[in-house]
């Protein structure tokens, strides 16, 4: 209990005097995490607008694969990306491992799933209620798919910001991928692991108590954005 | 699209030459990375960038050539590393020491042991509580190497040997909490600040001084490992400039490690 309050102290006052270290970690950390999240919205959004308007024989079978990878192990993906972007692998030339490009590689592909399941639960009930409507007005399926997206919009920003929130606070995949290097690939929560790991968990704590901070400021920030929550609107 | 992520995320390194460089959780726990970088950085101008993980993983990357040198402190696993021909060669840079810690009460009186294995023995002997790596690390090595040496084997010890799989700051924190006996690196016991009721109980025997060589992986393995700047690093961990800052490092007054790198180049370049 002692570590908690100490580490509420700590996380104050790295705040308040904008702790240099603390500052480039952080903004690493949103910086890995936003490209993730741009990228993997850009892939599993339409993605799942295409699973709700096509039918084709393995369209079952593609969903449920979906909602079964959204619990992909962090450490799994890691290993498999790291596989991948070694010198010794496949993609070794590009020079990728241990840098934070390869971090974003890897929390794409832990988030595509999650995006893309939520968003196709919420496009899939839309879509029933359209679904005559659009096809009487005989329109084409890049303008259903169109359609989908944007009257889905708020649900839509709820799958993103779930995306944001399993990348933002993910441990076992960058730690492998990105190497916790100081100044260069490390971000809060391979910091919190490393200060865990020196027993110094008041400032562990602090660091944690910092992310769910971020956390929670850019969801505001995106909600407050996208003008949600608004009188007369819902 | 690789090349197009790395520029849209400006990873781009500051300093004029970028090296990367694998080195156990012992070595960066003890802190002296922090005073050795910096010095680097203004002598060389060359950033070093660790990868802190376990020797075992260390010298897996090496073999990937993920890394451009590697400085560890497990002997035969290094001999074999430059033998396989994944290292030019091996380079004795400093040696720190293992220690017995325990509960502050110590049940199984190891504080009068006589010698390292004595203490191990001892500790057996009452079935006391230990914590062990068990991840296959340089200091995991050397503690199944101690029981060897004590006549034991660790597969069939019973419940109150637990191999946790996990780092020196992680099986510490575990030890704490269980009141258990675990062998540490000096340096990581003496920065890590969640001791708990623990104590140095057993330190001092020779066989217990753990030595740290610079190994730089081989270019002719891997073209695009920067030998040339793994060679200058070592050119100055070698230095008298290093000895200084290495032999005066201490933490709380004490000492941790002893420079004893040979300082004639002993073996020739390519």
């Amino acid at each position: 209990m002692v570590d908690l309050w100490s580490g509420l102290v700590q996380a104050f006052w790295l705040v308040a005097t904008l702790d240099s270290e603390l500052v480039e970690i952080a903004m690493r950390s949103l910086r890995v995490s936003l490209s993730a999240l741009g990228i993997a919205s850009i892939i599993a959004m339409p993605l799942a607008a295409l699973l709700a308007v096509k039918r084709f024989r393995w369209r079952r079978f593609v969903i449920a694969v979906l909602n079964a990878l959204m619990g992909l192990p962090p450490v799994v993906v890691g290993l498999v990306v790291y596989v991948f972007l070694s010198r010794s692998g496949p993609l070794g030339v590009f020079g990728l491992l241990f840098t934070p490009t390869a971090m974003v590689i890897a929390q794409v592909i832990i988030v595509v799933p999650l995006i893309a399941s939520i968003s196709h639960q919420a496009l899939r009930d839309l879509w029933e209620e359209y679904h005559d409507l659009l096809i009487s007005l005989n329109v084409t399926q890049w303008q259903k798919i169109h359609t989908l997206l944007w009257d889905a919009r708020r649900a839509l920003l709820t799958a993103a910001l779930a995306g944001f929130g399993r990348a933002i606070g993910e441990v076992g995949a960058i730690m492998v991928v990105g190497g916790n290097i100081d100044h260069a690939t490390r971000v809060l929560t391979t910091a919190i692991a490393l200060e865990t790991g020196k027993g110094d968990f008041a400032l562990a704590l602090a660091l944690g108590f910092v992310l769910i901070a971020l956390a929670i400021s850019v969801s505001l920030t995106i909600h407050w954005l996208s003008r949600t929550e608004r009188e007369a609107k819902w | 699209m690789g090349v197009v992520l790395a520029l849209a995320l400006g990873s781009a390194a500051q300093a004029a030459d970028v090296m990367k460089m694998a080195v156990t959780t012992s070595f960066h726990n003890s802190g002296l990375a922090d005073v050795l970088l910096p010095e680097i950085q203004t002598d060389l101008d060359l950033e070093v960038q660790l990868l802190v993980v376990g020797t075992g993983q260390a010298l897996k990357l090496g073999r990937a050539g993920d890394v451009d040198a590697i400085l560890v402190h497990s002997r035969a696993a290094e001999e074999a590393f430059v033998e396989e021909g994944f290292g030019t060669h091996r380079r004795e840079i400093m040696y720190n020491d293992f220690v017995v810690i325990g509960p502050a009460s110590d049940p199984a009186q190891i504080g009068t042991a006589e010698s390292a294995v004595d203490s191990l023995q001892k500790i057996a002997a009452v079935e006391a509580t230990f914590v062990s790596r068990g991840d296959d690390s340089g200091t995991h090595k050397k503690e199944l190497n101690l029981w060897g040496n004590a006549g034991l084997d660790a597969e069939g010890f019973g419940k109150w040997y637990n191999a946790v799989g996990a780092g020196m700051g992680a099986a510490l924190n575990t030890a704490a909490g269980m009141d258990a006996y675990i062998l540490s690196d000096r340096a990581s016991w003496l920065n890590f600040g969640n001791k708990g009721d623990l104590a140095l109980l057993y330190s001092g025997d020779p066989v217990l001084f753990n030595q740290y060589a610079f190994l730089p992986v081989n270019p002719e393995r891997h073209g695009h490992v920067k030998n040339d700047l793994a060679m200058k690093l070592e050119g100055w961990l070698t230095s008298d400039k290093a000895k200084g800052l290495i032999d005066t490092y201490k933490i709380g007054g004490e000492t941790l490690f002893v420079f004893n790198a040979a300082q004639v180049q002993a073996v020739a370049a390519q």
